[in-house]
């Protein structure tokens, strides 16, 4: 393939050449940038000294036995796990059998639903967070545990449907229509035909629903019920107080979860694909 | 911001979908009596679970403190229903909101230029590199977004804070005596901005450097264009559209914000998403906050609306996609 900057010509290169050096220079800020932060916390995590910064005195376990010792981040992380999970297999859920309709159907109002369906990811959390609290004000209802989820399941759903949405675009409805004029059920040509074929972007769209609801901050904060602490806001509440090199091994252990748990599904992922090659290349050839 | 980013969605791209639905019909398929193949009502049923969910969650509370805006503010958490204008009224003329206002709007449209300068870079870079491992490059460019927000914000405490790398690296060469104070103030706070935006920008730019025709650029060359005029000429003015959204999306981003000016940020650095925080929890004023909520609400959704008048939705659909 042509790259634009293999392009040969005397002395006009010079000035290409400076200008990659620059682009790649920039790059590579960047990417520090991006990193320097996390690196640092977690080298810190380990750090001796009684304070949560630098320099370096020594390496040193205690934060993380401190960690595990703390009674209220564990029962802040089983919350945020539960919440996470049980926001992953419905928003998964939901969001396939919407981009489903979407891709597959006519309807009146789908333009208008498929601009909706998006929403939730662009409106502002605080937004969002508030206007659930007026919204349950005006009716006299409490916070409650399941609004949290669902309205966590609602922020998760427009990622899925985009996800799920640009694969069922790629399957061919003939797959489907095939197994219906053989005497198939509409759902069980689905279960059949579509869901296996959907599967990557399944695993894809249940991940990253996981990771938005264990990551989630902002509405949370609004949304809880009171006693209720999820992760994010139990680092919060602990970071008010004061930056204790205890929070660095929570942001330690927060990575290695919500960076081990995707790549680990990603591997699963790949070894499915390839169980499932012959089916692939079938699909991609049309 | 999922792992392909040459994804395209194809929202409203049902090509020949009537054909298709005529032929559905023609299948002879065991389906409800009366209703056809791709029956909207089917349809309906499909999208009720997600609806139900915008309505209780999305339109609903709009509407609602669309309405609160109207109420008459008594006392701390207690509100009448009398109508009043008095939360306009409040908002229009005092100064303090039209600062927070145009501070949120003036550190959201730093963020959102400072994002795509230096994003620009490493998303030409990925996309025209030639390096065999580029998939690697992409990756490290969606882990952050696995990583919890709350520490990606509170890790630059250990950078910027008073024993943050920084600092201490100063002070122990001897270049500074006294820690130089670089947290809790708006540059810390654009800085937490930019670090949470960055790979928003950056795969939006990718995606749309990604479908441009590379020929365009091999032909702008061979036509006698240096890499510079080629890059002016073709390559910059393709990747706009992504530019764009990228744009929109970090600034919408950015004024909705609130963790990270709480952390990073003194109190004078609060946004506007803080402000309806505080009006709303501290002050249980629930007029005022609604009003203030409704306020940000139009603001961003105006300059989403310009955006889309003139780029349209589909690019910010394949920015979050992919």
């Amino acid at each position: 393939m042509m790259k634009p900057r293999q392009m040969k010509a005397g002395r006009r290169n010079k000035e290409g050449r400076w200008a990659w050096r620059l682009t790649g220079f920039v790059t590579l800020c960047v990417y520090v940038f991006m990193f320097a932060p996390i690196m640092a916390t977690v080298i810190l995590s380990f750090n001796a000294s009684m304070f949560g910064g630098f320099p370096i005195t020594g390496f040193s376990l205690q934060w993380y036995g401190k960690l595990m010792a703390n009674e209220a981040v564990l029962a802040a992380f089983r919350t945020s796990l539960w919440i996470a999970l049980v926001t992953a297999i419905a928003a998964t859920a939901i969001g396939v059998v919407t981009a489903f309709a979407i891709v597959r159907f006519e309807f009146p109002g789908k333009q208008t639903l498929s601009t909706l369906v998006i929403l939730p990811a662009l409106v502002p959390e605080t937004i969002l967070g508030v206007g659930l609290l007026v919204l349950i004000k005006a009716v006299d209802q409490p916070r409650t545990l399941l609004l949290l989820v669902l309205g966590h399941i609602l922020l998760a759903v427009p990622y899925v449907v985009l996800i799920a949405q640009a694969r069922m675009v790629g399957i061919r409805r003939v797959y489907e229509e095939a197994a219906l004029s053989l005497g198939a059920s509409r759902f069980s040509s689905f279960r059949e035909i579509t869901l296996p074929l959907l599967v990557p972007a399944v695993v894809a769209g249940a991940m990253l629903a996981f990771t938005i609801s264990f990551d989630n901050t902002s509405a949370s904060l609004f949304w809880r019920p009171a006693g209720v602490e999820t992760m994010p806001t139990q680092i919060l509440s602990m970071l008010k107080i004061s930056i204790s090199p205890e929070i660095n091994a929570l942001g330690t252990v927060m990575i290695l979860v919500t960076v081990g748990i995707p790549l680990l599904g990603g591997l699963i992922m790949q070894s499915l694909t390839k169980l499932s090659r012959r089916g692939e290349t079938r699909e991609e050839v049309q | 911001m999922k792992i392909s980013p040459t994804i395209t969605v194809a929202a409203g791209l049902s090509t020949g979908a009537d054909k298709r639905h005529e032929d559905g019909q023609m299948l002879r398929v065991r389906t409800t009596k009366g209703w056809t193949l791709y029956d909207p009502r089917l349809a309906w049923m499909l999208v009720a679970p997600v609806l139900l969910l915008l309505i209780i969650f999305l339109v609903l509370p709009i509407a609602v403190m669309a309405v609160y805006t109207f109420f008459t503010f008594v006392t701390a958490g207690v509100e009448t229903g009398t109508l009043t204008t008095a939360n306009w009224h409040e908002f229009l003329t005092d100064s303090y909101y039209h600062g927070f206002l145009w501070k949120t709007l003036r550190v959201a449209a730093m963020t959102a230029l400072l994002c795509g300068v230096l994003g620009y870079f490493p998303a030409y870079f990925i996309w025209a590199t030639t390096f065999k491992h580029k998939w690697l490059l992409l990756l490290l460019l969606i882990v952050p977004f696995w990583i919890s927000f709350t520490i990606r914000t509170f890790s630059w405490i250990n950078i910027l804070g008073e024993q943050g790398v920084i600092n201490v690296a100063l002070l122990k060469m001897g270049i500074i005596s006294e820690p130089l104070p670089m947290l809790y103030n708006e540059g810390a706070v654009i800085v937490g901005l930019l670090h949470f935006l960055l790979p928003y920008m950056i795969l939006n730019v990718y995606v749309s450097l990604e479908s441009i025709d590379r020929t365009l650029i091999s032909a702008a060359r061979s036509m006698g264009c240096t890499s510079a005029q080629a890059f002016r000429e073709v390559t910059l003015p393709l990747s706009l559209p992504g530019l764009a959204a990228g744009l929109l999306l970090c600034f919408v981003l950015a004024a909705g914000s609130y963790v990270t000016p709480q952390l990073l940020g003194s109190g004078r650095d609060a946004l506007f998403g803080n402000l309806i925080s505080d009006t709303i929890m501290e002050q249980l004023n629930w007029p005022m906050g609604a009003t203030l909520s409704i306020v940000l609400f139009v603001v961003l959704g105006f300059f989403a609306a310009i955006y889309t008048r003139y780029m349209g939705m589909s690019q910010i659909v394949k920015g979050l996609g992919g």
